[in-house]
């Protein structure tokens, strides 16, 4: 069952996946280009019926990567999806049209990032103050 | 309209978790709900980037007052299955054992403050009085009422005297007619009943679409468990039962938490069975954190808490992302409470089990006018006096027979 969900995600997005890493039965992370993010989370939200857990950031060297965990809780496995953006221009297709629960997650990357969602239906600070200056994010390494 | 908003209240000194919840309501019916946050952003995921793996346990245990070890158990979950780390088997128990107590006293919390939310004081000051054994047993097994630092990455920090097993099983016995009395309280009442009852529904396409936890989620009949999903700690060495219940009205939500008071016993009895058979070490004595990434959940009380941790193969983790239910749950609220009563607002805010004083901090706002015209306290006793008012009509009718 649990290698199932990754042959779906193979067979579909062959073209697609950059890499695919399995940590273990239960956790897998699947390397994509930002352009295809929107189209492989629609194709496991909508198809596979996984259950959004929940995305975050990490700011490394040469970029920014995003993460979109993924549960298949009658199996109990994690899909990570992951998709790295240039730090210059840090842009990306919001997920949130697709899933409700994804919108104070992107506003949250939004402000400690800087990562801009496009076409998120509501891309304003979650948790910062509203003094807090523009252009200044926390979890950047700069 | 934003301009025409004041935050309710300082500080409450018993439960202090700001949120703001702007209510937009039309005569009685609730028309809109926007949740503002951030009043309490301590910035954790990036003190976390600063601490050694030992010394980010203790900074995650200090999120929740209430669900304490949630996250720390959540964390030593996610740096396991990052560096591949068997932990001996009695600290599987121990860990079962301080995550189900936990559970126990946090439903407990729940339940007398939804209580008292309707008009029902009597169950508050019952329910936390029952609390007390509880938090008793975790001093006498921690040292602490509450933070109880017993996680630690391959293990944990206490082992369970044999001593006190027999103290731990005499509490939770003791418990059983306390719970038995509550449900009988909740499910026999017929003025719950009508209180509660096809209030602040959330339908199975809600919990997907919103991502739903725990037993926000399981009162959907959407039967989400991490212990059982993804099954960690002793969770699938003993014999315990999922509850759900199909109607996703608040009253769902009270009696998945009652009933899974009885399977939490039901683990915490099987654990302590094990403990006195399984003996041996309690820490696995991990040296070094190897380079790479690791998911940790945990099923708290409210539902699933999640970690992810990127190590480089330093003392610290280079990343660490913690999620916790609420951050799924509460959003939830914007559809439940929809089309809803101002004096039904409450309860059904409650209802997630979002740490509870949101609803100190609700301001309603009319539509038309954008004047706040009632404040958070006007709300609790708005929904007493309903509660008093079918109380009235179910006395009435009794009296007539």
């Amino acid at each position: 069952m649990a290698e199932e969900i990754l042959a779906k995600i193979k067979e579909k997005f062959s073209w697609q996946i950059l890499n695919i890493f399995e940590k273990s039965p239960q956790r897998a992370y699947v390397d994509l280009k930002p352009e295809n993010i929107k189209q492989v989370v629609e194709f496991i939200f909508r198809r596979l019926e996984a259950r959004f857990v929940i995305a975050s950031g990490i700011d490394i060297p040469d970029g920014i990567e995003i993460l979109y965990h993924f549960s298949f809780d009658s199996v109990g496995k994690i899909v990570t999806l992951r998709a790295k953006i240039d730090k210059e221009n840090p842009e990306i297709e919001s997920i949130t049209p697709i899933i409700k629960g994804a919108e104070w997650i992107e506003r949250e990357i939004y402000e400690l990032l800087g990562v801009r969602f496009k076409n998120h239906p509501n891309l304003k600070r979650l948790l910062l103050a509203e003094d807090w200056p523009e252009g200044k994010y926390p979890l950047r390494r700069e | 309209m934003a301009k025409t908003i004041i935050p309710i209240g300082p500080y409450h000194p018993l439960q202090a978790e700001p949120e703001f919840f702007k209510l937009f309501v039309e005569g009685e019916k609730v028309v809109g709900l926007d949740i503002e946050l951030g009043y309490n952003h301590r910035g954790i995921e990036k003190i976390a980037e600063s601490k050694s793996y030992d010394q980010v346990i203790f900074l995650v245990e200090r999120i929740c007052g209430i669900c304490s070890t949630s996250h720390p158990l959540a964390f030593v979950n996610a740096v396991e299955d990052l560096a591949d780390i068997q932990v001996p088997e009695r600290a599987l128990y121990i860990r079962s054992i301080i995550g189900e107590l936990e559970r126990l006293h946090s439903h407990l919390l729940w339940l007398g403050l939804a209580g008292h939310f309707i008009g029902y004081n009597t169950v508050w000051m019952w329910a936390w009085r029952y609390r007390e054994p509880v938090l008793d047993i975790f001093e006498k097994i921690t040292g602490n009422r509450n933070h109880y630092a017993m996680m630690k990455v391959g293990g944990v920090r206490r082992d369970i005297e044999s001593d006190d097993i027999p103290e731990i099983w005499k509490m939770v016995d003791e418990l059983l007619p306390a719970i038995d009395m509550f449900k009988g309280a909740v499910m026999d009442d017929p003025v719950i009943h009508a209180r509660l009852k096809g209030v602040g529904i959330l339908t199975k396409e809600d919990v997907f679409e919103y991502g739903a936890l725990g037993p926000t989620a399981r009162a959907s009949g959407v039967a989400i468990d991490v212990r059982k999903d993804d099954p960690y700690a002793a969770y699938p060495l003993v014999d315990w039962q999922v509850i759900t219940q199909e109607e996703g009205d608040v009253f769902a939500k009270a009696v998945v938490r009652i009933l899974e008071m009885y399977e939490t016993i039901k683990i915490i009895k099987g654990c302590l069975d094990k403990l006195k058979v399984v003996g041996g070490e309690i820490d696995a004595k991990v040296k070094e954190i190897p380079p790479g990434e690791g998911i940790g959940r945990h099923e708290a009380p409210r539902g699933e808490v999640f970690h992810y941790v990127r190590s480089d193969g330093s003392n610290r983790p280079v990343r660490h992302k913690i999620r916790a239910p609420s951050y799924m749950n509460v959003p939830t609220n914007q559809k439940a409470v929809l089309e809803e009563t101002i004096s039904d607002a409450t309860i059904i805010l409650a209802a997630v089990d979002p740490c509870y004083c949101c609803t100190e901090r609700v301001a309603v706002v009319d539509k038309k006018t954008a004047k706040k015209i009632l404040t958070g306290q006007d709300l609790i006793r708005l929904s007493q006096e309903k509660t008093e008012k079918i109380r009235k009509k179910f006395r009435g009718s009794l009296s007539k027979l």
